[in-house]
């Protein structure tokens, strides 16, 4: 469960958003500057809210009037980026162990070949980042983000940076993603056919505010 | 002709141990402070910035003359050194890695800091969220990218502590076997009758680590790039 309830002042813009999100995967909706991704920033500790609270899965994680503010870092959370942004200088298994190895957390190799297999990338584990496809390198950002066993999985426009044809190459993963990881996610974007496909619940946002909320009906 | 004398091996070796011994007592303090300015905003920055850079634009009679005045035996700082922890740079081997590591300084840090500033944030930021706690995402991300420029500052320290020559001399002298250095002893020979084949020997020493510390240098800047961008 995700509950927010924030204000931010951006220069000239203003973000003001409150909702609960109860869904699988609570999908963020709104054309570019709309606030989504300094929404998103928030939700794991990237940007601090002038005022408000942010609770997930039942921990305060922010609350200006407590003087709360968990740093990113133990948030535990997930966040996959439009620009996947793999480690350059390790190879993908590397990448791919880099959060369980930080969190301390103990090999799980089941776990671990559930999800290469989910994403197939299995081929790529000794290659660099450098020398993968977009696609390719959007998988490996997803599979890193799910090995850290977070409790939330932020993804911000993670199809963004991809064409046409490999936007549909890594659809069907997220739907396998969405019905078998058993992780609750964020999932920003402006394309109302990828929401649709995804979202178990909507939040519009229109220049900083919420303006419809709901189920995927809301974006028609 | 170009036979080395055990004087002048005397003198290569005490060069290398004090440019040694110079370049990784500053490396650490270097990255250190390579990374508070290639990151930090802080009150004073560009104050700290122009100390470092200071001894290369002073006179290096003058860093000597400050060096000996604040650390010789009778200065504040060595004073207090030697009372309390019998440690003396004054005239000793050790004052001219001293020298020799504040000149140094400023070459060392600043393909450092380079390097650190051209690493991209959002890989910081990624690394964050996936629970690396601050003092993580330095070692395991930001020092890691950054090695081949604090290899290539480490390299250029060394080439300029090696050669340093005006500082060293006005805070530690010219004393053969402790404090001579190549730089030193060629200042002498070329002042002594029949120097000149001694001094010829050891010019080329020196010139041949400097081109040598140059191409290392260039090397390790070119892995920087490879690295950066993952291939």
């Amino acid at each position: 469960m995700l509950r927010v309830d924030v204000e931010k002042q951006l220069g000239e813009f203003s973000l003001h958003a409150s909702f609960t999100g109860e869904g699988r995967v609570i999908g963020l909706f709104g054309a570019s500057g709309a606030g989504k991704s300094s929404l998103v920033n928030m939700i794991a500790g990237l940007l601090r809210p002038d005022r408000g609270t942010i609770v997930i899965d039942g921990e305060t994680v922010d609350d200006t009037a407590a003087g709360i503010h968990v740093p990113t870092w133990r948030r535990r959370i997930g966040y996959v980026f439009q620009d996947a942004r793999l480690f350059p200088h390790l190879s993908v298994a590397q990448n791919l162990d880099y959060g369980r190895r930080m969190n301390g957390l103990a090999p799980d190799p089941a776990q671990h070949k559930r999800i290469i297999d989910l994403l197939d990338i299995g081929a790529l584990l000794d290659r660099r980042p450098g020398k993968l496809s977009g696609g390719e390198r959007q998988r490996v950002a997803l599979g890193r983000a799910l090995l850290s066993k977070p409790r939330l999985l932020l993804l911000d426009e993670p199809l963004g940076a991809l064409d046409e044809a490999r936007k549909l190459e890594i659809l069907p993963y997220l739907v396998r993603l969405r019905d078998e990881a058993n992780v609750p996610m964020v999932y920003v974007s402006h394309d109302a056919a990828e929401l649709r496909q995804l979202a178990t619940q909507i939040v519009m946002l229109k220049q900083g505010r919420v303006t419809s909320f709901g189920g995927v009906k809301v974006l028609t | 002709m170009l036979e080395i004398s055990p004087a002048e091996w005397t003198a290569i070796l005490l060069s290398l141990r004090v440019a040694v011994v110079a370049t990784l007592v500053a490396t650490p303090f270097g990255v250190a402070l390579a990374w508070l300015l290639a990151r930090k905003d802080f009150w004073g920055k560009s104050v700290l910035d122009a100390v470092v850079h200071l001894p290369l634009v002073l006179p290096p009679v003058v860093t000597g003359y400050l060096l000996l005045l604040t650390f010789g035996r009778r200065g504040l700082v060595g004073g207090f050194l030697a009372d309390n922890l019998g440690i003396v740079f004054a005239f000793r081997w050790t004052g001219a890695a001293l020298a020799c590591g504040v000149m140094a300084f400023p070459l060392l840090v600043r393909p450092m800091r380079l390097s650190i500033e051209a690493i991209d944030r959002r890989l910081e930021q990624a690394a964050e969220t996936l629970g690396a706690a601050p003092w993580k995402v330095f070692f395991t991300v930001t020092l890691p990218l950054a090695l081949p420029g604090v290899l290539a500052g480490m390299v250029l320290g060394f080439a300029k502590a090696i050669g340093e020559f005006g500082a060293t001399i006005t805070f530690v002298s010219n004393i053969p076997g402790e404090t001579q250095t190549i730089s030193s002893a060629i200042y002498s020979l070329i002042q002594t009758p029949d120097g000149d084949a001694a001094a010829g020997r050891l010019v080329i020493v020196s010139i041949v680590l400097a081109i040598g510390a140059l191409i290392a240098a260039e090397w390790f800047a070119r892995r920087a790039t490879q690295r950066l961008h993952g291939n």
